[in-house]
C-alpha cells in the first residue's frame, strides 16, 4: 500500500456527522456562472493570522492576490505539490482562462480557504462554514468549487 | 476520500484516486488539470446527486526518496542537522520567491532543531525549549527542508518523495525520529510525538 492508501483506509473508519436533507440546486448555466474556489489547504495572505491546530475558520482569498502563504499543520500530505504550483489546489489560473475562453461567466471577487484535518465540526457547520457561505453569496457566486486538501 | 464522500448528502462530488495534497493531480501540467476541472464542472448538468469517479489513478512514491544534492558541510563545528539547515537557507529563499510560501519561520527551524537534539539526548522535552509547541516546530522544520527540496531537485517531485527525502536521508530528520522516540518512551502527550513525523515514516518501537 502507498502512504496514502494506508491514510484513506484510516480515515474511512472515522464517523461521519449526520446531516438533515442534502442541499441540492440547479445552477445557472455554467458560460454564465461565477465560480469560487474554497479549498481546505490551509491559505491565507500574507499577514493573516496562521492556521492554529485543529482550527475551525477561514481566511477570505481576493482573487489575484499572489503572495499567499501555506500554514495547514496536518503532517499526512504532500505539501510539495503546492509548493511548487498553487494550482494544483487552488486552481486560480484554471478559471481565469476558463472565464477568457467564455466556459465559465467569470471568477468570483474571493475565494475561502479552510484548513482540512479537522476532527470537531461543529463550529464549522454551525458557525464558520455558514459565514463564508454568506460571504460567498453576497458577493454573487453561482458555482463552489472545494478542493479538499 | 471515497467512502466518506458516499456517506455524506454532497450534492456533486469528483473522486480523484490523486496523492492527499494533490487534489488537482499534477503541478505543473496545466493540461492535466484543466481535464479534471472540466470533469468536476460537468457534473453540473446532473438532475440528482451525482459521485462520479475520474478515470485516472496517480500514486504517491513514499518509497522513493527525492534524489536532492545537499549543501556541502562547511563549518564542523555546527551539529550536523544546524550545519545543514544552515546550507539549505539560499534554497529556501529561492523557493519561497518562486513559488506559494509556507508559513516557515526561519529562526523557529533552528531553535527547534537546538531543542528536538536535547530531547534526544536526554532532555525531558517540556524543558527542553522547543519552540510553539513540538508539532509546530516540527512543522516548520519539514516545511523549511521540502521548500528547500523543490529549489534544488530540478524536476517536480513524485507526492511524499520529498517528504520521504527528509525524513530518511536528512540529519534533520533523522533528529527529529530520536526527538519523537525519546518523547514516546517519557510519556509525552500522544499528538505531541505522534505528529512529530508523518504516520508514513515512523520507525518507533
Amino acid at each position: 500500500m502507498t502512504a496514502d492508501q494506508d491514510m484513506r483506509a484510516m480515515m474511512a473508519t472515522l464517523p461521519v456527522p449526520e446531516l438533515e436533507g442534502r442541499p441540492f440546486t440547479a445552477p445557472p448555466a455554467l458560460a454564465g456562472a461565477t465560480v469560487a474556489i474554497v479549498t481546505t489547504a490551509g491559505l491565507g495572505r500574507a499577514g493573516d493570522e496562521a492556521f492554529g491546530l485543529l482550527d475551525p475558520g477561514f481566511r477570505l482569498l481576493p482573487h489575484g492576490e499572489t503572495d499567499l502563504r501555506m500554514s495547514h499543520n496536518s503532517q499526512n500530505f504532500d505539501r510539495t505539490g503546492l509548493m511548487l504550483d498553487r494550482n494544483v489546489a487552488y486552481p486560480v489560473d484554471r478559471l481565469a482562462e476558463m472565464a477568457a475562453e467564455g466556459v465559465i461567466g467569470g471568477v468570483a471577487t474571493n475565494h475561502v480557504s479552510f484548513m482540512g484535518a479537522q476532527q470537531e465540526l461543529d463550529t464549522i457547520l454551525l458557525d464558520t462554514g455558514p459565514a463564508a457561505a454568506r460571504v460567498l453569496r453576497e458577493q454573487g457566486t453561482d458555482v463552489v468549487l472545494l478542493t479538499p486538501v | 476520500m471515497k467512502e466518506v464522500a458516499q456517506r455524506m448528502p454532497i450534492p456533486r462530488a469528483l473522486y480523484c484516486d490523486f496523492p492527499l495534497g494533490r487534489p488537482l493531480g499534477r503541478p505543473d501540467d496545466p493540461a492535466f488539470q484543466r481535464r479534471v476541472l472540466d470533469a468536476a464542472f460537468a457534473l453540473l448538468d446532473a438532475s440528482e446527486p451525482t459521485l462520479a469517479t475520474y478515470p485516472e489513478t496517480i500514486l504517491d512514491e513514499v518509497d522513493q526518496p527525492l534524489a536532492c544534492p545537499m549543501p556541502a558541510r562547511l563549518d564542523p563545528s555546527l551539529a550536523p542537522a544546524l550545519a545543514e539547515a544552515r546550507g539549505l537557507r539560499p534554497a529556501f529563499e529561492r523557493a519561497q520567491a518562486g513559488g506559494l510560501r509556507t508559513d516557515v519561520d526561519v529562526e523557529v527551524v533552528e531553535e527547534a532543531l537546538f531543542a528536538f537534539g536535547r530531547v534526544a539526548a536526554g532532555t525531558p522535552w517540556e524543558e527542553a525549549g522547543i519552540p510553539r509547541n513540538p508539532i509546530d516546530a516540527a512543522l516548520n522544520v519539514r516545511a523549511y527542508y521540502e521548500q528547500a527540496a523543490t529549489a534544488l531537485a530540478g524536476h517536480v517531485p513524485a507526492a511524499r518523495a520529498g517528504e520521504s527525502w527528509f525524513a530518511r536521508e536528512t540529519a534533520a530528520g533523522a533528529l527529529v525520529h530520536d526527538a519523537q522516540q525519546a518523547m514516546k518512551d517519557a510519556g509525552a502527550p500522544f499528538p505531541f510525538w505522534f505528529y512529530l513525523l508523518p504516520a508514513s515514516q515512523h520507525r518507533l518501537h
